[in-house]
């Protein structure tokens, strides 16, 4: 191996990274506020990538249908909780965040899909369809068990994530799509041919998690999340709803795993079920960020792509256990430094 | 007695099934799966239900069995029963390293790292040609004991069901055992537990290892039914669908795991014959019902379905721990009570939670056979002197000498090992256990008994006088009645008198009690009151907090003040009222 391989290696290897970071970004997100280990993040990059590829192919893409069937999935386990005594204002709002809201994100790219229309429009569309696709499954899902404990929280968002593999088979169907590059410049840095769309994803990883620090650290918004993420109880009796950190959240997370799925899908084929190891990888990320610090969770995703990586190049079959097995001597380390007795849930 | 006659009646049920005339032959095979399934979901229930540990990667252990067998019988041509042995020693060390290092993390870092070792095991097995790669190893021979075959669908059901009654019967065994109940605290009783000697992190290990050789055996038996392996059915989606089946089922009972094995395994049989009718293309239609139901029983119905079925029933009887007479264990170092000495020496006791100091230099010292009383108001740091003299909270600076011993750093169950025994100002039960089983726990340290021992019923002379012990120290706090009620379901002040008699039963030299008067009624407190005497004169020193200054002042022989996490004042009672300083600090100053 000589040197314009290691390069382009890491290259490979941080341009991946970016990815790995923003979605165990969104996963420290979606725990700290809810305690919620939000394993479908997956399927948000593969949702995101396959419906802008359906825009590009001028037609209407499978999550729209899901929008609408999880919206009104939504509507009915709230209407079914407010059955004793919902304000008719709450009933209108209900219906109108679930079922109308999606209604009308759906109309539109139903029209719009078949004129094609330019290529930020389409990311738009697309991220328009798949974030808040998250919202409705935060609330048919998670909300009923918003008391529930970690452990459970965690088995029903891995039953999540196999049933949103299931749906993504029949809604995008078992070929894969790759979409066009978000840019198509390209240049060379010493031995390195660079593309545009390598420069546009850390680009824009870079900006997501410059502006995620100002919204936790400069609005009032963010630091009621981040408050709801310390001491939900403590967030509670200060007037922050805890119902609205956690949609906050959940949204956000859908938001950033589309838009990584968005990212990625010009560099590699996605399918319905790509999603779920890029985003295990972002969980390893920010697993060894503890599930709750940012810089660290970005940094070990760093690690976690660079390493994958030079894997792929030495030991190509044996990449994925290389991968996952960074895990253990990180979490040792971690463990090895808390022996307080604690009783668990 | 007819509840203990169910599972034997349905073991007998389940064998008669492939000679009951018009029964399919489909259905034996369905039955062998269910029982291969169910032998998982049952080592999920110890591991998951009852030690509270939630593993993604069952069907990586059940891939170590099978893998184990399959490449000793084909490559080296063991005969099949022979690597039986070998599938559980290889499943059970791997599981105890994999344990040994992933079990110490806490909540969702554990099932996070087994879903990581459980995609890693996939991923090698199938690119090493050791594992002949995602081709697999075919040819397995069938299972053969002495020229007898169970190639034959009937007869390997018929073993697949002879393993389960003896997996449910060691299980059972198991969980009703002085082992069996230091796992069962694990369950929210961890702190109390290791206060009693138990080490919890063993405990821990040895439900992971259990679970995993169950999986393997379960993996052996599945390798020699299918006759040739892959990695896909060791993947990660199986471990999540082992899952699935003991939640679904419920995960808390053995019953739980049994039904849900022959739910999920029978469900997904018919599903995959019908959905593709119904919705007519192929596709991954049960992974989407099953992602559902599993969510929906986690809304509706979290304890999983088997309680509901009980419910229809009938209660649940548990079994019963009846008085017998029996040789009660002893602590050994009981013996020198009569030189009297100084049990307890506490000095410049110091903690520190960032820059709040809870105990501010505390000193003092607690002799053979006396009652001391440690009060203060609200917030002076008294349980947290308790936590650090027990050990429950490593102390940022002092001494602690407990029989002439320095316990600096010890850990709690290594102070318990010296006769100190203690209640907890939040009462630490363990939920599901019956009374009189919690106060079993306090004698932890005085049986031998392991796990073996415990599944083989080898351990019987032991438990009786555990059980022995444990009912007279409930007939000393006048719980006798409720030994067989579910501990929870006490009101407060019995439940604090449970866990008196718990402490009792470790045979305690130093007796720390945290309130243990709150929440009893006024006769409750004085036969409190003339059980703590009795203890006093068998030898036993009582270091107690309470706020009842009546049952304090009558009872104690000295008392020691402490307010803002210092000493304030030591001395008799008398004295103690009599101080200015301690009637400021309780009723402010009178300027």
């Amino acid at each position: 191996m000589d040197l314009s391989i290691a390069l382009i290696l890491l290259q490979d290897g941080i341009v991946n990274a970016a990815i790995y970071a923003l979605l165990a970004l969104a996963l420290v997100l979606v725990f700290t506020v809810t305690r919620v280990i939000y394993v479908p993040i997956g399927e948000f990059v593969s949702f995101g990538a396959l419906t802008l590829a359906a825009l590009e192919a001028g037609r209407v893409p499978g999550t729209v249908w899901l929008l609408l069937i999880f919206g009104i999935a939504a509507a009915a386990v709230e209407l079914w909780s407010l059955r004793q005594g919902g304000s008719g204002r709450r009933i209108v709002g209900c219906l109108l965040r679930n079922v109308v809201g999606p209604a009308i994100i759906a109309a539109t790219v139903a029209l719009l899909a078949p004129a094609k229309p330019g290529q930020l429009v389409q990311v738009l569309l697309a991220l328009a369809v798949t974030a808040p696709l998250s919202l409705v499954l935060y609330d048919t899902v998670y909300r009923p068990l918003a008391n529930a404990t970690v452990l459970a929280l965690l088995i029903v968002s891995v039953a999540l994530h196999f049933a949103l593999v299931g749906l993504g088979l029949i809604f995008f169907g078992a070929e894969g799509s790759r979409t066009a590059a978000l840019s198509g410049a390209s240049f060379t840095i010493g031995p390195v041919f660079v593309t545009g769309q390598s420069v546009a994803i850390l680009a824009l990883t870079a900006g997501l998690i410059v502006a995620l620090y100002l919204f936790f650290d400069r609005t009032l918004v963010g630091k009621a999340l981040r408050a709801t993420a310390v001491n939900r109880l403590g967030a509670r009796l200060v007037g922050i709803s805890p119902l609205f950190s956690a949609r906050l959240a959940f949204g956000l997370a859908g938001l950033i795993g589309a838009l990584g799925g968005i990212l990625v899908s010009p560099l590699t084929t996605i399918y319905y079920d790509t999603g779920f190891l890029i985003g295990l990888k972002g969980f390893v990320a920010a697993i060894i960020g503890g599930l709750v610090s940012y810089p660290i969770a970005a940094g070990a995703a760093i690690l976690v792509g660079v390493l994958e990586s030079y894997a792929s190049f030495f030991a190509s079959e044996l990449k994925e256990v290389i991968v996952f097995m960074l895990i253990v001597p990180i979490l040792l380390v971690r463990s090895y430094g808390t022996t307080v007795l604690e009783d668990e849930e | 007695m007819t509840a203990r006659l169910a599972p034997l009646a349905l073991a007998a049920l389940a064998a008669a099934l492939p000679l009951l005339p018009g029964v399919p032959a489909f259905w034996v095979t369905l039955g062998s799966y269910v029982g291969i399934a169910a032998i998982v979901a049952l080592g999920i229930v110890v591991l998951t239900g009852v030690a509270a540990v939630v593993s993604f990667g069952q069907a990586m252990f059940v891939g170590f069995g099978a893998y184990t067998t399959a490449i000793l019988t084909t490559r080296y041509g063991w005969p099949a029963f022979a690597t039986l042995p070998v599938a559980i020693a290889i499943t059970g060390l791997l599981a105890w390293g994999i344990g040994a290092i992933t079990l110490r993390l806490k909540g969702h870092y554990l099932p996070v790292a087994t879903i990581a070792w459980n995609i890693s095991f996939f991923y090698l097995t199938g690119s090493l040609d050791f594992f002949r790669r995602f081709d697999g190893i075919s040819g397995i021979p069938p299972i053969d004991l002495l020229g007898f075959s169970f190639s034959d669908p009937v007869r390997f059901y018929l073993l697949t069901l002879a393993a389960l009654v003896i997996f449910v019967a060691i299980t059972r065994n198991l969980l009703d055992s002085r082992v069996g109940r230091s796992v069962r605290a694990l369950k929210g009783g961890v702190i109390a537990a290791e206060s009693f000697g138990v080490d919890t992190g063993r405990a821990r290990i040895l439900a992971f290892v259990y679970a995993a050789i169950l999986a393997g055996v379960a993996g052996w038996l599945y390798a020699h039914f299918q006759r040739a392996i892959n990695p896909s059915p060791f993947n990660i989606t199986a471990s999540i669908d082992y899952l699935l089946m003991a939640v679904a089922g419920g995960v808390g009972q053995i019953g739980g795991a049994l039904l849900g094995a022959a739910l999920v395994t029978i469900v997904r049989d018919k599903l995959q014959d019908v959905l593709p009718l119904l919705v007519g293309t192929q596709g991954n239609y049960e992974s989407i019902v099953f992602g559902f139901v599993l969510i929906l029983i986690l809304q509706f119905a979290p304890e999983g379905l088997w309680p509901h079925l009980r419910a229809l029933t009938g209660r649940r009887v548990a079994r019963a721990h009846p008085a017998q007479s029996a040789a009660e264990p002893i602590r050994a170092e009981r013996t020198d009570l009569a030189a009297r000495r100084e049990v307890l020496r506490v000095e410049a006791l110091r903690k520190t939670f960032g820059g709040l100091v809870a105990v501010n230099d505390l000193g003092f010292s607690v002799a053979q056979g006396e009652i001391v009383g440690l009060i203060g108001p609200n917030g002076a740091g008294k349980s947290t002197s308790f936590n650090l003299i027990t050990g429950v909270l490593p102390a940022s600076g002092g001494r602690i000498t407990v029989m002439g011993q320095e316990v600096g750093g010890w850990p709690a169950r290594r102070i318990a090992t010296l006769g100190v025994a203690r209640t907890f100002q939040h009462v630490k039960l363990v939920h599901g256990m019956s009374v009189i089983e919690n106060v079993a726990l306090g004698s932890h340290l005085l049986g031998r008994a392991g796990a073996i021992a415990g599944s083989l019923r080898l351990d019987r002379a032991e438990e009786a006088g555990i059980f022995a012990k444990a009912r007279r120290q409930l007939e000393r706090v006048g719980l006798a009645e409720q030994a067989e009620t579910v501990a929870s379901e006490l009101a407060l002040g019995q439940q604090r008198l449970v866990e008196i008699a718990r402490a009792l039963c470790l045979d305690p030299l130093l007796l720390l009690l945290d309130e243990p008067a709150a929440g009893l009624r006024h006769a409750e407190k004085e036969a409190l009151a003339d059980l703590l005497r009795r203890v006093r004169a068998d030898g036993v020193s009582v270091l107690l907090v309470e706020h009842d200054m009546d049952f304090v002042m009558g009872l104690t022989d000295r008392l020691v003040v402490m307010n803002f996490g210092a000493e304030l004042a030591q001395g008799r009672p008398a004295e103690i009222q009599a101080n200015p300083l301690v009637v400021e600090a309780y009723l402010g100053s009178a300027a």
